[in-house]
């Protein structure tokens, strides 16, 4: 098995061990949140000996090429010597500038960054919590037509960061945010090809940033965004969408709820079933998958299916971490 | 393989071939009642990614598969019951997806026999 060396100490992992729960396990405070490799906060560079490819996944080429790699899914098969990123390497602090509460239980926190911060509307950041607890959320802003960072956070019951965020910050305050990444954003070049974006509860927030992207940079080709929950009230900025399809012919708005009936203006049925039934053919689609884990999968698969190339899929699980973090 | 007769790989368009085939064979794998089940659960990028390793291979590209790898990476299948059944409809597939991208019988036919002299191997025997 292969050894971690870490300031000065060797670490042995089990078979089966991933770096971050070798190095957790024995007490060296590596930060984590989704532990699947797509939040990018257990980030740590190897300074001797090659992290393996599949560690490296989703992260940016300049950090690859220096080695950096997810301590939450390396699993080496040499030994390593690591090092935890510097602090400023890719985080930055922000003012709280607006919290407003926009239905089903979802704030929208307005964060005024003090360094300029280039995103695409769709990517997202990594929120810290004062005691050291960081989460992932979308960014539902768009450059140029909104002055803040938006975040769509919906309270979790017993949720430790989203419950923070929901009773405890305040306009005004100071918070770290590090990011950002992902690869779920409107990419320029293809006007004309038809986009389908489907969305479960806060899996708004990046389709929201997206489809306002989309529309501003000109897009011609027909947009449909589906937005499902179980009850009504889950459907946050309805009115807003429905305003923004009046003004748009090419973008349709459907919301749609799984619950058994569906009353006047909502389409019944899971939501990528309904996004799937009405648009059965997708060769040619670009298509966006943000919310549950399950949802996203599912909706992977068949709108991979249905004809749309892998390439042409974007999708973010909002998975939550586990309920006890080792170590913490 | 003389100097001057393209190699089986380059005949089917190299690379590019593989690339055009991968959406295509990965389409039919998991639309495939037969044997879509083995492939629940499982990431998709990731598994794309298999897929194209195993497609290069077939084309007789450049790979670095050995039988013991094969052996190792299917186990957990036989376990679950990956038999000759199967094998036969992943080579169907494969076929299949080289008529659809208009490949000639004659090619076909060659990548199904290094397909096929995998099938020990796959199925651990
Ligand atoms: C790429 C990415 C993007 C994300 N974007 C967003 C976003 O834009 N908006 C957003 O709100 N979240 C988003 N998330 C999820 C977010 O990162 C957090 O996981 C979430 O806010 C929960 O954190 P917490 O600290 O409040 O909960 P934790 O303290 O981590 O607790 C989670 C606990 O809640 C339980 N739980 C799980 N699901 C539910 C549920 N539906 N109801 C009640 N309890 C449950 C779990 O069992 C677990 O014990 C995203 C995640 C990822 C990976
Ligand atoms: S990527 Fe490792 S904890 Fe999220």
């Amino acid at each position: 098995m292969a050894a971690i060396h870490y300031a000065d100490q060797r670490f042995e992992l089990e078979p089966g061990q991933s770096v971050l729960d070798g190095l957790t396990g024995q007490g060296v405070p590596v930060p984590s949140s989704c532990r699947a490799g797509v939040c990018q906060t257990c980030l740590m560079r190897s300074t001797e000996g090659t992290p393996p490819t599949a560690a490296q996944h989703g992260l940016k080429d300049s950090l690859k090429a220096r080695n950096y790699f997810l301590a939450c899914v390396c699993h080496p098969t040499q030994d390593l010597r690591v090092v935890l990123p510097d602090a400023e390497e890719d985080r930055q602090t922000a003012t709280v500038r607006g919290l407003d509460l926009l239905g089903g239980g979802i704030m929208r926190v307005a964060l005024e960054c003090h360094a300029p911060l280039d995103y695409r509307p769709g990517q997202f950041i990594n929120l810290f919590q004062g005691t050291g607890q960081v989460r992932s959320y979308s960014i539902a802003s768009v450059p140029g037509l909104d002055d803040h960072i938006h975040l769509h956070v919906r309270r979790l019951a017993g949720g430790r960061v989203s419950g923070w965020v929901h009773g405890e910050l305040r306009p005004g305050q100071t918070v770290t945010i590090q990011g950002p990444a992902g690869d779920c954003y409107y990419p320029s070049g293809t006007p004309g090809q038809p986009l389908l974006l489907i969305g479960t509860g806060s899996g708004l927030a990046p389709l929201y940033g997206i489809v306002r992207d989309a529309l501003a940079q000109g897009h011609c080709g027909p947009i449909r965004l589906y937005h499902g929950s179980r009850a009504p009230e889950g459907l946050y900025l309805a009115e807003e969408l429905r305003a923004l399809a009046q003004r748009h012919a090419h973008f349709d708005y459907i919301p749609c709820l799984s619950g058994p009936d569906a009353p006047e203006g909502y389409a019944q049925g899971r939501v990528h079933e309904v996004a799937l039934r009405d648009n059965p053919k997708l060769d040619g689609w670009r298509i966006f998958f943000c919310g549950h884990p399950e949802m996203v999968k599912l909706g992977k698969k068949k709108a991979f299916l249905a004809g749309a190339a892998l390439r042409n899929i974007h999708a973010d699980e909002f998975t939550v971490g586990p309920a006890t973090e080792p170590g913490a | 393989m003389s100097q001057n007769t393209p190699s089986l790989y380059e005949q089917l368009g190299g690379q590019a071939a593989v690339d055009a085939a991968v959406d295509i064979f990965y389409r039919k794998v998991l639309g495939d009642d037969r044997i879509s089940h083995f492939f629940e659960g499982v990431d998709m990028d990731q598994q794309a990614a298999k897929q194209k390793a195993f497609l290069t291979m077939a084309f007789g590209g450049p790979h670095h598969y050995t039988g013991l790898d094969m052996r190792r990476g299917h186990a957990h299948l036989v376990a679950k019951g990956l038999d000759d059944s199967h094998v036969d409809a992943v080579i169907e597939n494969l076929g299949g997806t080289l008529r659809d991208l208009g490949v000639a019988e004659g090619l076909i036919a060659q990548v199904a026999a290094i397909a096929e002299s995998t099938r020990a191997d796959v199925l651990g025997r």
